[in-house]
C-alpha cells in the first residue's frame, strides 16, 4: 500500500471492519447478533423436532442423539442470551442510540469501542470453533454446573467445555469495555442543557444495565477462571474430594446470572418506553418514577440470586430470605408496567408496527412476570424447579425482551438507521405471525411443566408419567407452532433487505418524535450533528396544549413556543 | 389444581398443590385486570381525527392514585402469597417429622441406587437391601432419605410426591417424605448430568405393609440382593451408551 491511499475515502475494510464510528460498530453488533439468532433459532428447531417427533430424522439435521441434544439446548441457551440478547439489545442499540440521543458526535472512547466489537467477534469465533473439535460443543447446560463442566470424563466434551468457557469470558470482556463507554459517554458527552432528567429512558436503561452488568460480571469471571483451571490444570476449586465445593460455582454463576436478566430487560423496557411515548403521542406517565423503579430493580437484582438454588442443597433457611427478596422485586417491576399502561391513558394511539411490538411486549411480559411468582415462592418451587414451567416462564420474559422488543426497536429506528421505511403491511403480518405462534409454543409448555415434564431431557420414553399421550400432543403442538413462528421470520428478513433499496424514503423524522436522533438526516452522517444541539426540555413533550404541533423536539428553544412549557 | 395434571401421592403434595392454587387465583386475577385495562385503553384512546392528546406528566395526585391503590393491593397479595409459601417450605424442607424408616439414595451417572435396612431394621448391616433404579417403600410411613452423589450434581425428583432435592458430591443431604397412596411412580433426575441425563429414570413403588414385608423378605437374602446390585444394560436402554461409558473410563 502506498502512503497516499490513506488520504482517500476509507476502503471497504476500514469502513466496515475497522471503523471507530459508533453507528458502524452498532451495525456490526446488530448483524452479528442477528446471524447468531439464526443459529440459535435453528438449534431450537432441531431439539423441538426431537421432542415433537421423538427419535425421527430431523430434516436439515439428522438423528438427534442424547449427547447432541444436550449440546443443542446448551448452545441455544448460551447463544440466545450471550450472543443475541446482549449484542443486539445493549451493544447495537446502545452504540447506535447513545451518541445520537444525548447529542454528541461519537462515543467517549471510539477505539475502545472498536476493540469491544473485535473481542466480541473473537468470542463468536471461539464458540463456533467448538463445533469442530473432538466431542463437539459443550453439553452441560448454559449454567455449566461443575463437576460436570469441570471434568472431561463426566461431560465427554472436554474441548467443547473449555472453548465455551473461554468464549463466555471473552464476551464479558467485550461488554465490560462497551459498558465503560456507554456510561462515560452518557455522563460526560451530553448536549448542553441536557440534565439528568432530560435523558431519554432508553439511554438511562442501557446505562443502568451496563452498570448492573459491570457490577455482577466480576464474580462470574472469577468463577470462570477457577473453572478453567479445574478443567485444564486439574485444580480442585469445585471438586469436593479435594476441599472444593460445587455449590460455590452456583453462587458465583447466579450472582451474575440473575442480574443478567435485568441487564437485558432494562434496554428492552427503554425501547418500549420510547415507542409508546411516540405512538401514543403522550409524555411517559411519571418519568421520574420509572427511573426510580429502575434503580430499585437494579439494586434488588443483586439480592435474589439464590432463588435459582432453592433445592440445590443450600441451607434451607436461606430460601426464606431469597423468597422474600424475589417477591419484593415484583414491586418495582409492577409499578413500571403499570406506569407504561397508564401512559396510554389520554393518548392518541397509532397502531403502527413498532407500537404493535411495544404493546405486545407489555402484554406478553406480564405473563412472564406473574408466572415468576410461582417460582419465587419457595414452597411451589420445590415442585416446579427444573420443569418446563420454568422454561415457559422465562421464555415469556426473554422472548418479549430479545425478540419482541428488539423487533420493536428495529422497526422503530430502521428509518433512522437506513434512511428508508419498512413495508408496513409485511411488518404487521410478521408481527401477528410471530406473536400468535409464540403463545401457542409456550402455553402448552406451562401445562407440560405443571404435569411434571423435566427440562433438558431428549426423550420421555422412560418416564411413565410423562409418556401420557396428552402430554405428547402438547409437545407436538408446541413444535408445530415453533415451525410456524420460524417461517414467519423469513418475512421480516425479506422486508429488512428489500426495504433497504425499495422502501419509501424516510426523511429525518417520519414518526414525528421529539428526541434528538430524529433531528439529524437519516441515515446520520459521520459526526452525526451538523450543528451540535442544545437541549431545552425533557424527551417526551407530546400533546402540549396550545402548541403549533402536538410535540416539541428537545432541541427547540422555549421562546419559539411561548411560555407553555415553563 | 395441580392434581388434575399429576397424581398426588405424598402427604405434602397437597400443601404444594394448595399453594399453587392460591397463587394461580391471585396472579390470574391481576393478570386479567392488567391485560384488560391495557386493551381497553388501547381501544378507548385509539387515534381519531380531531381528538387531541391530553398532556399528563404523571405527577398529578388524582391520577397517580390509579396506580398507587392497585399497587398497594398487589403488595398485599404478595404478602398473602409469601407467608404460606414459606410455611410450606418450612414444613417440607426445614423440619423433619420423626422417621419410621430411613433410606439412602445415591445418584451416579446415570442411575439411582438405593439402600435400606433389611429385616433387622438397622442400616449398614449385612442384610441391607440395595437396589438400582427401583425403590420400594411402605404406604403411610414417614421416610427420611440421605441423598448423595458419586460424581456430578444430580437432582432426586419424584413428581407425584412433589419431592425434589439436588444431590451434591461430597455432601449428604437429608429430607423426608410420607407416601400416602399405593402405586408406582416415576423418579426423575432433574439436573443436567451428562449424556445419559434423559435415561436416569427410576421407579418408586409404594406398597401396603403386607406387600412390603413380603418384598423385604424375598430380597433380603444376600444372593438376590447381589444380583440386583448392578444395572443391566437393558435398563439403560440406549445403543452406544455402554461404549460411551467405556470411553469415559
Amino acid at each position: 500500500m502506498s502512503t497516499h491511499v490513506e488520504h482517500a475515502e476509507p476502503g471497504i475494510f476500514r469502513k466496515y471492519f475497522w471503523s471507530t464510528d459508533h453507528k458502524m460498530i452498532a451495525m456490526q453488533y446488530l448483524f452479528t447478533g442477528m446471524a447468531m439468532a439464526l443459529i440459535g433459532g435453528y438449534f431450537a428447531y432441531v431439539f423441538r423436532m426431537q421432542l415433537g417427533f421423538p427419535n425421527q430424522y430431523v430434516p436439515g439435521y439428522g438423528i438427534v442423539t442424547p449427547g447432541r441434544y444436550n449440546a443443542l439446548v446448551t448452545m441455544h441457551g448460551s447463544i440466545m442470551i450471550f450472543w443475541v440478547a446482549m449484542p443486539v439489545l445493549i451493544a447495537a442499540f446502545g452504540n447506535f442510540l447513545i451518541p445520537l440521543m444525548v447529542g454528541c458526535d461519537d462515543m467517549a472512547f471510539p477505539r475502545i469501542n472498536r476493540l469491544s466489537y473485535q473481542i466480541f467477534l473473537l468470542s463468536v469465533l471461539v464458540l463456533l470453533s467448538s463445533f469442530l473439535v473432538k466431542g463437539g460443543p459443550f453439553g452441560g447446560a448454559w449454567t455449566a454446573y461443575p463437576p460436570l463442566s469441570a471434568v472431561g470424563s463426566y461431560n465427554l466434551t472436554p474441548a467443547g467445555a473449555t472453548l465455551w468457557l473461554v468464549a463466555v469470558a471473552l464476551e464479558f470482556v467485550a461488554f465490560l469495555l462497551g459498558g465503560i463507554n456507554f456510561t462515560v459517554t452518557t455522563m460526560n458527552s451530553r448536549a448542553p442543557g441536557m440534565k439528568m432528567y432530560d435523558i431519554p429512558l432508553v439511554i438511562w436503561m442501557i446505562v443502568l444495565a451496563s452498570i448492573i452488568f459491570m457490577c455482577s460480571a466480576g464474580p462470574l469471571i472469577a468463577g470462570a477462571v477457577m473453572l478453567l483451571f479445574d478443567q485444564t490444570m486439574s485444580t480442585g476449586f469445585f471438586d469436593p474430594t479435594r476441599g472444593g465445593d460445587p455449590l460455590l460455582w452456583q453462587h458465583l454463576f447466579w450472582f451474575f446470572g440473575h442480574p443478567e436478566v435485568y441487564v437485558v430487560l432494562l434496554p428492552a423496557m427503554g425501547i418500549v418506553a420510547e415507542i409508546i411515548a411516540v405512538f401514543a403521542r403522550k409524555k411517559i406517565f411519571g418519568y421520574k418514577t420509572v427511573l426510580y423503579t429502575t434503580w430499585a430493580v437494579g439494586f434488588l437484582s443483586f439480592v435474589v440470586w439464590a432463588h435459582h438454588q432453592f433445592v440445590a442443597g443450600i441451607d434451607p433457611r436461606m430460601a426464606n430470605i431469597f423468597s422474600i427478596t424475589t417477591l419484593l422485586i415484583s414491586v418495582p417491576i409492577t409499578e413500571m408496567v403499570f406506569l407504561y399502561i397508564a401512559t396510554l391513558y389520554g393518548g392518541s394511539i397509532h397502531l403502527d408496527t413498532p407500537m404493535l411490538w411495544a404493546l405486545g411486549f407489555i402484554a406478553e411480559f406480564m405473563v412472564g412476570g406473574v408466572t415468576g411468582i410461582f417460582l419465587g415462592s419457595s414452597g411451589t418451587d420445590i415442585y416446579l424447579h427444573d420443569t418446563y414451567f420454568v422454561i415457559a416462564h422465562f421464555h415469556y420474559t426473554f422472548v418479549p425482551i430479545a425478540i419482541i422488543a428488539v423487533y420493536g426497536g428495529l422497526t422503530f429506528w430502521y428509518p433512522k438507521m437506513f434512511g428508508r421505511m419498512l413495508n408496513e403491511t409485511l411488518g404487521k403480518i410478521h408481527f401477528w405471525g410471530t406473536v400468535i405462534p409464540f403463545n401457542v409454543i409456550f402455553i402448552p409448555l406451562f401445562i407440560t411443566g405443571t404435569a411434571g415434564d423435566q427440562r433438558r431431557v431428549y426423550s420421555y420414553a422412560l418416564f411413565a408419567e410423562q409418556s401420557r399421550p396428552a402430554l405428547q400432543h402438547l409437545r407436538l403442538t408446541s413444535t408445530i407452532a415453533l415451525l410456524v413462528m420460524l417461517s414467519f421470520q423469513l418475512i421480516f428478513i425479506f422486508n429488512f433487505f428489500w426495504s433497504l433499496r425499495n422502501g419509501k424514503s424516510a426523511g429525518a423524522n417520519p414518526w414525528r418524535s421529539a428526541t434528538l436522533e430524529w433531528t439529524v438526516p437519516s441515515p446520520p452522517p459521520h459526526g452525526n450533528f451538523a450543528v451540535m444541539p442544545t437541549v431545552y426540555r425533557g424527551p417526551y413533550e407530546y400533546g402540549l396544549p396550545g402548541g403549533a404541533d402536538d410535540y416539541v423536539p428537545q432541541n427547540v428553544p422555549d421562546q419559539a413556543f411561548g411560555d407553555q412549557n415553563s | 389444581m395441580l392434581e388434575r395434571y399429576l397424581t398426588a401421592a405424598s402427604t405434602y403434595a397437597h400443601w404444594i398443590d394448595y399453594q399453587f392454587l392460591l397463587i394461580a387465583v391471585l396472579v390470574g386475577f391481576w393478570l386479567i385486570v392488567a391485560e384488560g385495562m391495557m386493551f381497553w385503553l388501547i381501544f378507548k384512546f385509539r387515534a381519531r381525527d380531531g381528538r387531541a392528546t391530553q398532556y399528563i406528566t404523571g405527577e398529578e395526585t388524582h391520577l397517580k392514585r390509579w396506580i398507587t391503590i392497585p399497587h398497594i393491593l398487589v403488595i398485599l397479595c404478595d404478602i398473602v402469597i409469601i407467608v404460606p409459601a414459606i410455611l410450606v417450605w418450612y414444613n417440607i424442607k426445614q423440619v423433619m417429622p420423626p422417621a419410621d424408616e430411613t433410606v439412602r439414595v445415591i445418584g451416579q451417572q446415570w442411575a439411582w441406587s438405593f439402600q435400606q435396612a433389611g429385616p433387622d431394621g438397622v442400616m449398614d448391616t449385612a442384610d441391607d437391601i440395595r437396589t438400582v433404579g427401583e425403590l420400594h417403600v411402605k404406604v403411610n410411613t414417614t421416610y427420611h432419605f440421605e441423598l448423595m452423589s458419586r460424581d456430578v450434581v444430580h437432582s432426586f425428583a419424584v413428581p407425584s410426591f412433589r419431592l425434589k432435592q439436588d444431590a451434591l458430591p461430597g455432601r449428604t443431604i437429608s429430607g423426608w417424605f410420607r407416601p400416602n397412596r399405593v402405586g408406582s411412580y416415576d423418579i426423575q433426575c432433574t439436573q443436567m448430568c451428562g449424556i445419559g441425563h434423559g435415561l436416569m429414570a427410576g421407579r418408586i413403588i409404594v406398597e401396603t405393609p403386607q406387600d412390603h414385608a413380603a418384598w423385604l423378605l424375598h430380597n433380603s437374602t444376600p444372593a438376590v440382593a447381589g444380583q440386583q446390585a448392578l444395572p443391566s444394560p437393558s435398563t439403560v436402554g440406549m445403543d452406544g451408551l455402554a461404549t460411551m461409558a467405556e470411553v469415559r473410563r
